[in-house]
């Protein structure tokens, strides 16, 4: 792990990572075989629909799963070389807030109702730095200025329930941010806010990714969300990821079928009010026994019989860093090989 | 006094309207008192039932005109009724708590009343001023001794009711598994057993003092308890804020008494309020059957029974410690309904 042949290895390399739950009936894959890097200062999107694995896979890397959760020993998660699975319990401590930290998707639960703001910002500042009360406090200030709520010494004092949702959610980000992380996981972290406040929320979550150059994970179901506020993107379907590239190469040329069917179910503004909206047919892969060959295909609208014979591998498309788990790529590209297949129109049984 | 009035209005900020409104609420508070003082004090006994509806119709006459004059004093989110539970409660508290100092007559040895008239009727002005009862026992002095075993047993019960149901709804709805298959199994048990009947057969086995009605009452509500304490548990304990408190190190009592307790505390408390009322009023049940705190020691509940033989002719023997028992529960609940809004989470969020 000390030697490495990479000059300089990246921040987060995941390398087929799968989590199972026990369930009642049977083992349940949540995420299955996901291997992705993220460089420091890079912001990756992760996308996919509910129940696609997104929540799961951001917790098996953080290490905060539930106890019936089942990681398998061939997946790994390397955090700055380290294998984050092989911490003991008070490394992890310390490695939760200071090198990794997550932003959570409601911030009416997340605080403690009858805490005062004060003392839930400064909780893990007198832990993590050893500051004492006063010290403390100016760094809340401090950190309070920077996710810009106005009269923060007022606010200090205040209970949760005296802030509004977006407000609250800037004093979990101050939480996440206490304690200057190098990777910050938001986990859809605009979804239970209104829409002028999501779009507030995520610029302040770039400026501070920006400003303070940590890497940054977003989690949403909403592409239109990512397409703004990430470098790259990782779509991610029945617990794999489907496919993953640069934000602009993803949305000029996607690949699969699924991101296709995903960006034309976004309802559009400029279409006449109630026309109907674009819906991807049927219903996700249950994963207890998901179908045989591509999750996707009984939904897919260019199914063909090969694409239920096995699971297809994650192959590069139009470049190196474009991957697409599709054997039929729906890329513009004509030179990419013999893979790419000019699309069938749905109807073509 | 007009002029000044208004000007005094109008600095504060009100509407006129509520300035007039406060004048007719003055006015019909002087008119009930008046009412109150003739119906009560001038009409005698001749006038039978016409004087009860007089003395009714004068004290809805008071309460208005005291809810206007409030709400034009202290603004209109002035809220007389709750102000009045509280009042009566904390009354009852302290003349509970202070009984033995207070010149009252002999109310619970009948040896020592032998020279008492018997069934004299309420005169404000005389030594008994809410008469006695047929063995001259003083119906004030018994009114406030049974406010002591009512506030005694209500609060003990539910205090107790709290301490244990707390405990161990806390412990089953965080540490689930096998601790809370066993607990929900206990307390569905005790819930399916009907308590009424549970209920006499604790009192009838164990003598009838203060402190084992009190014990038997918290018996029938820990289950109840346990089940709030653990759903509410079960809600809180899944939130990120516990999550975070587990990750900095904290040890799991510690999670469970400053970020679990306090959240949880506050539903249980508002519940409690209603439980008190509903206690108070099963003691008094007790009593009035014989199977509480029995006579010459006064309770609210057996001065009923003892009064009830001659509700004809001397009815004030049942009403006074009948009123001082309705008034009781409706405080309790008014101030548990004020509570429940204040305080549970379901209801606080707007």
């Amino acid at each position: 792990m000390s030697e490495s042949t990479n000059p300089s290895p990246p921040l987060l390399r995941v390398r087929n990572l799968s989590t199972g739950f026990e369930t009642p009936r049977g083992l349940l894959w949540a995420v299955d075989g996901v291997s992705f890097d993220l460089d420091q200062g890079r912001t990756m999107g992760v996308v996919g629909e509910s129940g696609s694995g997104k929540s799961v896979l951001v917790r098996t890397v953080m290490n905060l799963l539930a106890a019936n959760a089942v990681v398998p020993d061939d997946g790994e998660v390397l955090f700055r070389g380290r294998n984050v699975r092989d911490l003991d319990a008070i490394e992890e401590r310390h490695f939760w807030g200071t090198e990794m930290a997550m932003v959570f998707q409601d911030p009416m639960t997340s605080l403690n109702p009858v805490k005062r703001i004060g003392r839930q910002l400064t909780e893990s500042i007198r832990f993590h730095l050893g500051l004492d009360d006063d010290a403390a406090t100016e760094r809340a200030l401090e950190l309070m200025n920077q996710v810009g709520i106005p009269e923060p010494k007022k606010r200090l004092r205040q209970y949760p329930h005296e802030l509004s949702g977006g407000m609250r959610q800037r004093v979990v980000i101050a939480i996440a941010l206490s304690c200057s992380p190098k990777l910050l996981i938001a986990d859809e972290p605009t979804t239970a806010l209104d829409v002028t406040v999501q779009r507030q929320i995520l610029d302040l979550l770039g400026r501070i990714q920006r400003e303070t150059d940590m890497a940054m994970i977003l989690i949403t179901h909403d592409l239109g969300v990512v397409a703004s506020y990430t470098d790259e993107i990782a779509v991610m379907y029945g617990g794999q990821i489907v496919e993953h590239a640069a934000t602009s190469d993803l949305f000029e040329d996607l690949a699969h079928p699924y991101t296709e069917a995903l960006l034309a179910s976004i309802p559009r503004i400029d279409l006449p009010s109630h026309a109907r909206l674009q819906a991807i047919g049927g219903r996700p892969p249950d994963m207890v026994a998901p179908p045989p060959g591509c999750r996707f295909a009984p939904r897919c609208a260019y199914r063909t019989d090969e694409c239920e014979a096995a699971i297809p591998e994650l192959i590069s498309v139009a470049d190196r860093m474009h991957t697409c788990r599709c054997i039929r790529p729906l890329v513009s590209h004509r030179d990419v090989a013999e893979a790419v297949v000019a699309p069938n129109r749905p109807g073509s049984s | 006094m007009s002029a000044p009035g208004r000007s005094d209005a109008v600095i504060a900020g009100r509407l006129p309207l509520n300035h007039r409104s406060g004048l007719f609420g003055a006015g019909l508070l002087v008119a009930g008192l008046v009412l109150t003082w003739v119906s009560l004090m001038r009409l005698d006994a001749s006038a039978g039932f016409i004087k009860y509806i007089l003395v009714a119709v004068a004290l809805g006459a008071v309460f208005q005109g005291l809810k206007l004059v409030s709400k034009w004093i202290f603004g209109p989110l002035f809220d007389l009724g709750l102000w009045l539970s509280a009042l009566w409660i904390s009354l009852l508290v302290l003349i509970a708590v202070f009984a033995d100092l207070l010149p009252l007559r002999e109310s619970r040895d009948v040896s020592q009343a032998l020279q008492a008239p018997i069934r004299q009727r309420p005169n404000l002005f005389s030594s008994h001023p809410l008469g006695t009862d047929a063995q001259g026992l003083d119906i004030l002095g018994g009114l406030v001794y049974g406010a002591r075993v009512s506030l005694i047993v209500g609060f003990g019960a539910v205090l107790i009711g709290i301490t244990v149901g707390l405990t161990v709804g806390l412990a089953a709805g965080y540490y689930r598994g096998k601790l809370e298959s066993a607990v929900s199994f206990l307390t569905d048990s005790m819930l399916a057993f009907p308590p009424l009947i549970l209920l006499l057969a604790m009192v009838a086995v164990l003598s009838p003092t203060v402190a084992n009605v009190t014990v038997a009452l918290a018996v029938i509500s820990v289950p109840t308890y346990i089940r709030l304490a653990r759903a509410n548990t079960l809600a809180f304990a899944q939130r990120e804020f516990v999550l975070s408190a587990r990750l900095l190190g904290e040890r799991n009592p510690a999670i469970i008494s400053r970020e679990l307790l306090p959240n949880v505390l506050l539903p249980v408390v508002s519940f409690s309020f209603v439980i008190i009322a509903v206690f108070i009023v099963t003691e008094a049940s007790l009593s009035f059957l014989g199977l509480s705190i029995s006579r010459p020691n006064p309770t609210w509940g057996n001065m009923i029974a003892a009064g009830e033989t001659r509700l004809n002719d001397h009815p004030h023997a049942v009403a006074v410690p009948g009123v001082a028992l309705f008034l009781t529960v409706f405080s309790f609940n008014r101030i548990g309904d004020r509570a429940r809004k204040m305080w549970d989470p379901r209801e606080a969020k707007l």
